[in-house]
């Protein structure tokens, strides 16, 4: 199970949760895992060709997937995952 | 028995190696990692002094040395303005521990009188020195730094929940000229937050209200005030001329088209924004570090990116991150310390955690990288993912900060 940390714009999609315990050996599949358990998330995270949406940076340890293997970039127990979606308030 | 003055000279000089200022400056050519210190009194040292060398007189040498100059073995040469001085404080430092110091003979007229070159001295005014004197006596600020700050200009976006407590604090660290992009008035809601502004303020113009708080609290800060919205056909006439941008928006659309306009003019934005109880922050160093939209290639469709007037925000945040942002640009500002280019700092205020993340410029990045540098001086700019009201994802002209 890995922590994945909760941005408070994506709260109200899993229940006001700030952190989450997900299963799943890469990004990809534990991206599965959270939205089959909160699929509001989904629209937020994936967009329709099902990768991810260029608004939205996924994190593991600090390192941007994007630069590591996207979806498939694997995962161990403890790693953190974090969400992070563009905000523009000033 | 009691030494006398010539009895104490003496001693020096058999245990300090003395260097000519032609030798001094054979040496820093040589090795450029030697450290110069002059060790004069302020008042000597602002009238000129060796360019590169740092300021510490004779009477604070034993407690700033080791901020100076951390390592002992380092290569130290000390001057005055004849040669006495600098011996004494050699031999102090030897009694500290420094292995290789040596006193420049002849000192700083020797120097001149020789023809080296010397800095011409940063003239403040009485005033000045008393107003910035905290900035005067830190070493990396000093008053070559204050009078860099002086000089700078900076933009500021917005004179909302970010920009407040910039203008306040860039207003009061003396930087020279202070623009201010905004269209806005000021509304009773933005007083939980907005400290530029006041509460006998509201219904005038943010831009007003701001140069009202901002010469009340400085009156050398010259204020440049852009009372309009900032759109694609005036971005680059607004930005021209600005050492650095503080990007303290409340939409994607502002921040998207002064991103490509800043890359494009190559200068630094220092970018925050909130939400809530949480801040982004980050430095876009065109070139250097990544810019906005290798961060984030598009904006997320407005009903999944509420902003503060929707979401609402603790009215400290926006006052951390704007402050935060405004210590970036003073760093840039006076070019010292490690600027968050390439990097993300979030901030929590409930858990009160600050956290870092690693960013990366997108070698495929249409407005930063390479290719798409080359594609501009072709005159084919590459394309952009469009923010705004042909977009895809319209956001409403909402502008000016919240």
């Amino acid at each position: 199970m890995s922590a994945v940390k909760i941005p408070s714009v994506l709260r109200p999609a899993v229940g006001g949760a700030r952190e989450l315990n997900v299963a799943g050996s890469t990004i990809g599949e534990l991206i599965a895992a959270l939205t089959q358990q909160h699929p509001s998330l989904r629209q937020q995270l994936l967009a329709e060709d099902g990768g991810l949406n260029r608004f939205v940076n996924v994190y593991v340890n600090g390192q941007d997937v994007r630069y590591l293997q996207g979806l498939d970039t694997p995962i161990e127990d403890r790693d953190e995952v974090r969400l992070l979606p563009a905000m523009a308030g000033g | 028995m009691p030494k006398s003055y010539p009895d104490l000279l003496r001693e020096a000089r058999a245990t300090i190696r003395e260097v000519t200022p032609a030798e001094v400056a054979q040496i820093r050519e040589g090795a450029p990692g030697t450290h110069v210190v002059d060790v004069r009194e302020a008042s000597e040292w602002d009238q000129g002094h060796l360019p590169g060398a740092v300021h510490i007189s004779k009477s604070y040498i034993e407690q700033q040395i080791e901020g100076a100059v951390p390592d002992r073995d380092a290569p130290v040469i000390l001057y005055c303005a004849g040669g006495v001085r600098s011996l004494f404080a050699a031999k102090t430092l030897q009694e500290l521990g420094y292995t290789d110091v040596a006193s420049m003979s002849g000192g700083f007229q020797q120097w001149k009188s020789q023809g080296l070159p010397w800095t011409a001295p940063v003239v403040l005014s009485d005033a000045q020195k008393q107003r910035y004197s905290r900035h005067l006596l830190i070493p990396e600020v000093g008053s070559e730094g204050q009078a860099k700050l002086l000089d700078s200009k900076v933009l500021l976006i917005g004179a909302g929940g970010l920009g407040s407590p910039a203008a306040l604090y860039l207003a009061a660290a003396g930087v020279g000229t202070v623009g201010i992009v905004d269209f806005d008035v000021v509304d009773a809601s933005n007083l939980q937050r907005q400290i530029v502004h006041t509460t006998d303020r509201i219904g005038e113009k943010k831009t007003e209200s701001a140069r009202r708080s901002i010469t009340a609290l400085n009156p050398d800060v010259n204020v440049v005030l852009h009372e309009e919205m900032l759109v694609a056909d005036n971005v680059e006439r607004l930005i021209e001329g600005y050492d650095a941008i503080l990007d303290g928006t409340d939409t994607f659309e502002t921040r998207y088209l002064l991103n490509d306009a800043a890359v494009k003019a190559n200068i630094p934005v220092v970018h925050a924004s909130v939400f809530r109880f949480e801040g982004q922050l980050t430095v876009f160093k065109p070139y250097e570090g990544p810019c906005y939209r290798c961060l984030y290639p598009t904006p997320p469709p407005p009903e999944l990116a509420p902003g503060c007037s929707v979401a609402g925000v603790l009215g400290v945040v926006p006052g951390i991150m704007g402050l935060l942002q405004t210590n970036e640009v003073v760093k840039l500002l006076l070019g010292i310390g490690d600027s968050l280019a390439g990097r993300l700092l979030l901030f929590d205020a409930l858990e009160a955690t600050f956290t870092e993340l690693k960013l990366k410029r997108d070698p495929h990045c249409p407005v930063c990288s390479d290719e798409a540098v080359e594609a501009r001086k072709a005159g084919r700019p590459l394309e952009v993912a469009q923010v705004g009201a042909d977009a895809p994802f319209a956001l409403g002209g909402v502008g000016g900060a919240a």
